[in-house]
């Protein structure tokens, strides 16, 4: 009898959480489609959702594979050029593919699919090069596979450029007038020039994104995506239970590349024209920096921490590129509430951190005070200098901070926003937080000591 | 009684100029318990290594159930600097990888634990069905394998509480106490139905009562699974305990075998190994 009380405890676990976050997940969407009737089409904030989506799928993909498999693979924006690709040279229309490729007769295809079968089909290929690739590059380990990926992807973003391949890819030149995400909206009568009655641009880049990442999720919590977290775990005990260490690498390799072909084919209906000079190793590490900063072995954090970073880097701190003025009123309002900010953050992190491990804890007040003096120092500047344009901000400035930004997150907080949790479980987190908070508002004092340890945690 | 299940053949491994074991025979039959012991360095670990796969051997053949499963023989280089004996007995060649063997019915634990440090204990066994899983990777991908699924977590869930570690089920493995975490890679081999279970120092770290615990656990899986269990082992109230049958090695080379009471009062084993230990404990 003993023993069945760990399982009822088992069944007894709530579902709540996960009800919950697909309330949440609704909601999102809900939302997205709200603002998409209501808000001005050319806001940027759209294009942040647009690009924000992809990079979130192309981040799970690639968490999936250097996450939850152990494979440090750096192949991404190859992958991704394959998808765009196969993408835009499907989706172009017959009849536009004279002034596309321009050079070359209008190309030897002919033949146009619809979208969403040109997006499966740029992730199939994906996946075929990446079987191929894979063949003798997984045997690889750790930084040996990184470097060979990365090889595998400048090789295919050069051949993609060769003229020879000029009658597919349109050689050097941009593929461009292929169906992107405003096509999407949905206009009256169905004719391309009319205006538009339903916007659903922001929304279909949501839906692609999220059936994929859903996929993804439920690969990683089925039996195979076990198998792959006790790769990464342990490659030897994994292999001693039973687990076929080169398939099921193959499997996370290929399919990791089928998501990130679909994440370039998104990636192409996001700029509108796909050139192979703009999938540089720099989009992978953007890709990389999304995946560490929201957590390696989270989902979660990956989506999260895509929008973020696109935020950031498309919108946010775009101020900082700018030389600004203020006249007098304007700036001395803004350095009130700077200082106030700057306060409030520092108090917080202050707040957060009293229970943290002295090591920790010295860490993050050294920081905290560093970041203060740096930005109070900045504000000070600004209001003795006289004049009234702020220092340090102009073209260029905003790299710099970004770069701060991410050094700080990689080295102080280097297991990311997420850690390895999931939406569910930070929810399932903050409830016992607020229950304890809740018992020890009732003044039973006797849980107060979990408060403690759970605000940490979350 | 005496079906073989597992049969290693003139098994010599030979790393560069080392011979790490040296022309060793083991039979082990069905339902035994058999145990490897010998002092440090003797080739115990590198001979389990040989039979789960990790290593080819240098010359050799092991069979299960009366199949051969692993043949090698010199090649290249080793062809010259080979040390062995019975070379150009073995021809063929035939080295498959440990998941292979897993899958025939060999399952091992490990001498330094070796558990899936980021998982729980349920996950840890849990996982280790994956390989007798039916679903192919779009059903379980789309969770339509919700039968095989809930089985699959039901006999886990069964192995812990055989194991008696249900109490400690959604802890981390690695948060265990080492006498838990052994048990926990019994439970984990034993989830991948073997027929032949190899235990490398199952009792290793444990104090005497843990031990005696483990001496009776051993002998409760073998008549309740049917399982036949190879053992390394130092602890020798243990071996003497369940042993059918011991075979000792020193050197890389086996030097007695026998029933325990045999191999206890053996010349060459009191020199070898049971000598020294005496030294080493005064």
């Amino acid at each position: 009898m003993k023993t069945s009380s760990p399982l009822s405890k088992q069944a007894a676990r709530s579902r709540v959480p996960e009800i919950i976050t697909g309330c949440i997940i609704v909601a999102i969407y809900l939302l997205v489609f709200v603002l998409e009737q209501v808000v001005s089409p050319g806001s940027m904030l759209f294009s942040v959702l647009k690009k924000g989506a992809t990079y979130a799928l192309v981040a799970a993909s690639m968490n999936l594979l250097n996450g939850f498999t152990g494979l440090f693979s750096l192949g991404q924006a190859g992958f991704m050029l394959i998808g765009a690709y196969v993408y835009s040279i499907f989706t172009i229309p017959v009849e536009v593919r004279h002034s596309v490729y321009q050079y070359y007769d209008g190309g030897i295809i002919q033949h146009t699919l619809p979208f969403f079968i040109a997006l499966i089909l740029g992730g199939i290929v994906a996946a075929i090069f990446a079987w191929l690739i894979g063949l003798p590059v997984l045997r690889l380990k750790s930084d040996y596979l990184a470097i060979a990926t990365l090889g595998f992807a400048e090789i295919i973003r050069a051949i993609f450029q060769w003229g020879f391949l000029g009658p597919i890819t349109n050689g050097s030149n941009a593929l461009r007038l292929f169906p992107n995400f405003d096509s999407m909206n949905i206009r009256q009568g169905g004719d391309p020039s009319a205006p538009v009655s339903i916007y659903f641009s922001t929304t279909s880049a949501f839906i692609i994104a999220g059936i994929c990442i859903a996929l993804i999720f439920m690969l990683v919590n089925s039996t195979y995506g076990r198998a792959f977290k006790a790769i990464r775990d342990d490659e030897v005990s994994a292999e001693a239970m039973g687990i076929n260490l080169a398939r099921h690498k193959m499997l996370s390799f290929v399919i990791s590349s089928f998501f990130a072909g679909i994440g370039g084919g998104m990636l192409a209906m996001f700029m509108s024209t796909v050139q192979a000079k703009n999938f540089t190793s720099g989009m992978t590490y953007e890709i990389l920096l999304i995946v560490v900063i929201g957590g390696i072995g989270s989902l979660t954090g990956s989506i999260f921490s895509a929008f973020l970073f696109v935020a950031c880097s498309e919108w946010w701190l775009r101020f900082l590129d700018n030389e600004m003025f203020l006249t007098p009123p304007a700036k001395i309002q803004f350095i009130v509430v700077a200082i106030a900010i700057i306060a409030a953050i520092s108090l917080l992190t202050y707040f957060r951190n009293r229970h943290a491990s002295p090591k920790k804890r010295k860490r993050v007040y050294l920081l905290t005070g560093i970041a203060d003096v740096l930005l109070l120092g900045w504000l000070l500047w600004f209001q003795f200098m006289g004049g009234y344009q702020m220092p340090l901000l102009r073209n260029g400035f905003r790299s710099v901070v970004f770069a701060v930004v991410i050094m700080t997150v990689v080295l102080f907080f280097s297991r990311g926003i997420m850690g390895t949790k999931e939406l569910p479980d930070l929810i399932r987190d903050i409830g016992r937080s607020g229950q304890n908070l809740y018992h020890w508002l009732c003044g039973k004092r006797g849980t107060g000591k979990s408060l403690k340890g759970g605000a940490n945690d979350v | 009684m005496s079906e073989s299940i597992l049969r290693v053949e003139n098994v010599t491994m030979q790393f560069g100029g080392v011979v790490a074991v040296d022309n060793l025979s083991i039979e082990v039959n069905k339902g035994e318990i058999v145990s490897i012991i010998g002092p440090n360095g003797a080739g115990k670990t590198t001979c389990f290594n040989v039979i789960t796969g990790v290593y080819a051997p240098t010359n050799g053949a092991v069979y299960f159930a009366d199949e051969k499963v692993i043949e090698n023989h010199p090649q290249g280089k080793m062809k010259t600097m080979y040390k062995g004996q019975n070379a150009g007995k073995y021809t063929s060649v035939a080295t498959p990888t440990p998941d292979r063997i897993t899958n025939l019915g060999i399952a091992r634990t490990f001498q330094n634990i070796r558990l899936w440090k980021s998982q729980t204990v349920f996950e840890n066994v849990l996982i280790a069905k994956h390989m007798r899983r039916s679903s192919n990777l779009i059903t379980a991908a789309l969770h339509l394998n919700a039968k095989e699924e809930r089985a699959m977590r039901d006999e886990a869930d069964h192995l812990l509480e055989i194991l008696n570690l249900q109490d400690v089920r959604n802890e981390p493995a690695t948060s265990l106490p080492y006498g838990q975490q052994r048990r926990l890679e019994i439970a984990r081999a034993m989830a991948t139905h073997p027929k032949l279970l190899l235990l490398d120092e199952p009792a290793a770290g444990m104090n005497p009562q843990e031990t005696k615990e483990l001496t009776e656990f051993i002998a409760r899986i073998r008549d309740e699974f049917g399982l036949t269990i190879l053992m390394i082992e130092h602890h020798m109230d243990l071996v003497m305990d369940i042993s059918d049958r011991i075979y000792v090695l020193d050197f890389g080379r086996p030097i007695a075998q026998g029933i325990p009471s045999e191999v206890q009062n053996n010349p060459d084993v009191i020199a070898a190994y049971l000598g020294v230990e005496e030294e080493e404990d005064a």
